[in-house]
């Protein structure tokens, strides 16, 4: 689909307004409807939407425009700061990985999302950084799922702990003591995908976490969702209690609004974002890009920098 | 405490919804963009539904709620059966990673089996970590053969020699699964136009369904998916899968009004029977539960 770049759209409301004056509350209302469909058509939940075009105005009303932009760039920069701002500033952020003892990663989600290959992703990534991660098989429900973990681990060179189809508190406490006795100090849970709104799987998630000490629970979020992704992620926290979010699927051709809206509902980094099947497909996640790619902002960005 | 508070919304409707005004119209398409109808195709949608309610003389915010239903309903309502007559009747399963294709496979096996079809399935998955042997288990779940290679093998010559192997041993439907890819990935959606020619060359009286799925918290994204898939394979339906969470799958409705391609089926949850045909009253009434309460904002 082809997209037009949100200072295109601004360019037709602000065609009376040029160069200087102040930016007047009808000229920002109209500016504001654009940036609102612009942010639906993205996949900004409708109400995540609505609260960031209302902070926007507030800000843009009465702005000066500057000499080096035009109004509808003028308005694009201040977009374009807000969102970045939302989405957790300039710099990515890294999990918390202790020095001493394990540090143990729990990865849940929504099914087919991209669980287990993430688990092998950041396995590979952290044993690119000397650490000695293990992968444990606590999805004990899909079909082929601990194979699924068995051969992605041993393409990632991460060894890979699994008892069959135990409860899976219990392969998470024993993948613990299996961590101590082997010197694994990243211990990485793949679990079984679920909806937010099954108990008794949702349970199974507390009780792991009552097993075994999880310091960061990951919720793992496909790109491409769209409305629904705030109310996932909300239950999940709300549930569990979630730490940060890996964003899966990035290389497709998404805007990628849910990803404003997990942020905006919890209030949890995004850490991580996957970029392709293969195991090194995995990139730190950059607020200010993904700010720019939900809008098609790109093509004005140097230009603001400049300015 | 569900059908009170639904109970007690009703009667509020009822009191403050007896006049189809701006609002209820603001907040109906409000309605349709959250179940990811998308904003383009919620505006056209009510468009029309204005021009219904002044061709009609409707009234209440209920029976304006009923027109918006009917309009979509009819749109949705496929117009003609799926293409199963070949020999072999070949289906193909195509879609973007992780949403639900391989399952919905074995929930397809599982109906038309029990509909006393013969019935062989196809590991064109030949990618993917274990993506076979998920399919296997299914298989025998659903007490089907299947045709597999090895890991790495060309999808297409699996398929080729499945739809071979069927019309050999006597089978009459062959259900043939695919690798999920991404629809920007050229190269791989050029691998989907040679499995699909595939199939008429291992048999030119087999019969071809192309069917999309697509997982229903897909946002507007499942525009551009269908867009690339009709180009690539000629998608000729779609499986909305994943429907017993809570997203409505209005992806599948600016899916039918950008593409015109018809919903087939539902996938309703993990097990082999959890698929259901496409019902367009049912997925209405899901999409648009209820008038919407005025809100004070
Ligand atoms: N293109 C692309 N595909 C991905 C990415 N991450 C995962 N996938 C694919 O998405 C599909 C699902 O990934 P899994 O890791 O099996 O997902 P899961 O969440 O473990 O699934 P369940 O265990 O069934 O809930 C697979 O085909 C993966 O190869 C990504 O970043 N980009
Ligand atoms: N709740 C629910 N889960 C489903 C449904 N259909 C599939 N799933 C789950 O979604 C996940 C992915 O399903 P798969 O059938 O492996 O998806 P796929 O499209 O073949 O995935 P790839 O081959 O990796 O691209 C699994 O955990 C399934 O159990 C459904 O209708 N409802
Ligand atoms: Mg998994
Ligand atoms: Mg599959």
């Amino acid at each position: 689909m082809a997209f037009e770049s949100l200072t295109e759209r601004l360019n037709g409301v602000f065609k009376k307004l040029r160069g200087k004056g102040k930016l007047n509350e009808a000229d920002i209302k109209a500016a504001m409807r654009e940036v609102r469909m612009a942010l639906l058509e993205a996949d900004v939940n409708y109400k995540v939407a609505k609260d960031f075009c209302a902070q926007v105005s507030e800000r843009a009303m009465g702005q000066e425009v500057m000499e080096s932009l035009t109004p509808a760039q003028q308005v694009v920069k201040i977009v374009n700061e807000e969102l970045t701002k939302l989405m957790g500033g300039d710099e990515p952020q890294y999990l918390h990985i202790k020095n001493k003892g394990q540090t143990v990663l729990m990865m849940c989600g929504l099914q087919g999302n991209g669980k287990t290959t993430h688990a092998a992703k950041l396995g590979k990534y952290y044993r690119s950084q000397g650490r000695r991660p293990l992968l444990v098989a606590c999805d004990v429900y899909r079909p082929a799922a601990i194979q699924q973990l068995q051969i992605v681990g041993e393409q990632a060179g991460v060894p890979v702990f699994t008892m069959g189809t135990e409860k899976p508190e219990h392969i998470a406490q024993q993948a613990m003591a299996h961590a101590r006795d082997h010197g694994n100090d990243i211990v990485i849970l793949d679990t079984a995908g679920r909806l937010q709104i099954d108990d008794a799987l949702m349970d199974e998630l507390v009780r792991i976490k009552e097993a075994v000490e999880v310091d960061e629970t990951l919720l793992v979020v496909d790109a491409m969702a769209g409305q629904e992704a705030v109310n996932v992620a909300k239950t999940f926290n709300e549930k569990i209690g979630i730490t940060g979010v890996v964003l899966t699927k990035t290389d497709g051709d998404t805007r990628g609004g849910a990803a404003l809206s997990v942020l905006a509902v919890t209030g949890k980094p995004i850490y991580f974002q996957g970029t392709g099947e293969k195991l090194e497909d995995l990139e730190p996640f950059y607020p200010s890009r993904m700010a720019s790619r939900i809008l098609g902002m790109g093509d004005v960005l140097s230009l603001i920098e400049k300015a | 405490e569900k059908t009170r508070t639904g109970f007690f919304q009703n009667i509020l409707n009822t009191l403050t919804n007896c006049q189809i005004d701006d609002d209820l119209y603001n907040d109906l398409e409000e309605q349709l963009i959250l179940a990811d109808v998308g904003p383009a195709c919620a505006v056209r949608l009510v468009d029309e539904l204005r021009d219904e309610v002044e061709k009609n003389h409707l009234k209440t915010g209920e029976e304006a709620l009923d027109a918006l239903r009917g309009i979509i309903c009819q749109e949705l309502t496929p117009r003609y059966p799926l293409e199963l007559d070949g020999h072999p009747a070949v289906i193909l399963v195509i879609g973007v990673n992780g949403v639900g294709k391989t399952t919905t496979i074995a929930k397809l096996a599982h109906l038309y089996k029990e509909e006393g079809r013969r019935v062989m399935l196809a590991a064109g998955d030949t990618f993917r970590a274990a993506a076979s042997e998920q399919l296997e288990l299914w298989a025998d779940r659903a007490g089907v053969p299947l045709v597999q290679a090895g890991q790495g093998a060309d999808p297409a010559a699996v398929i080729f020699d499945a739809v071979k192997s069927a019309t050999a041993k006597g089978y009459d439907m062959v259900i043939a699964d695919t690798a999920g890819r991404l629809h920007n990935k050229k190269g791989l959606m050029d691998e989907l136009g040679k499995i699909s020619r595939s199939v008429k060359k291992a048999s030119p009286e087999a019969s071809l369904e192309v069917l999309l799925v697509l997982d229903a918290i897909t946002g507007q994204n499942a525009i551009s998916q269908a867009e690339e898939f009709c180009r690539a394979a000629g998608a000729t339906g779609v499986v909305l899968t994943k429907l017993d969470g809570t997203p409505k799958g209005g992806c599948a409705v600016s899916v039918w009004e950008n593409l015109g391609l018809p919903i087939r089926f539902v996938g309703v949850g993990e097990k082999i029977d959890d698929l259901m045909p496409f019902d367009a009253q049912t997925f209405v009434e899901s999409l648009l539960p209820e008038v919407p309460a005025h809100k004070e904002d």
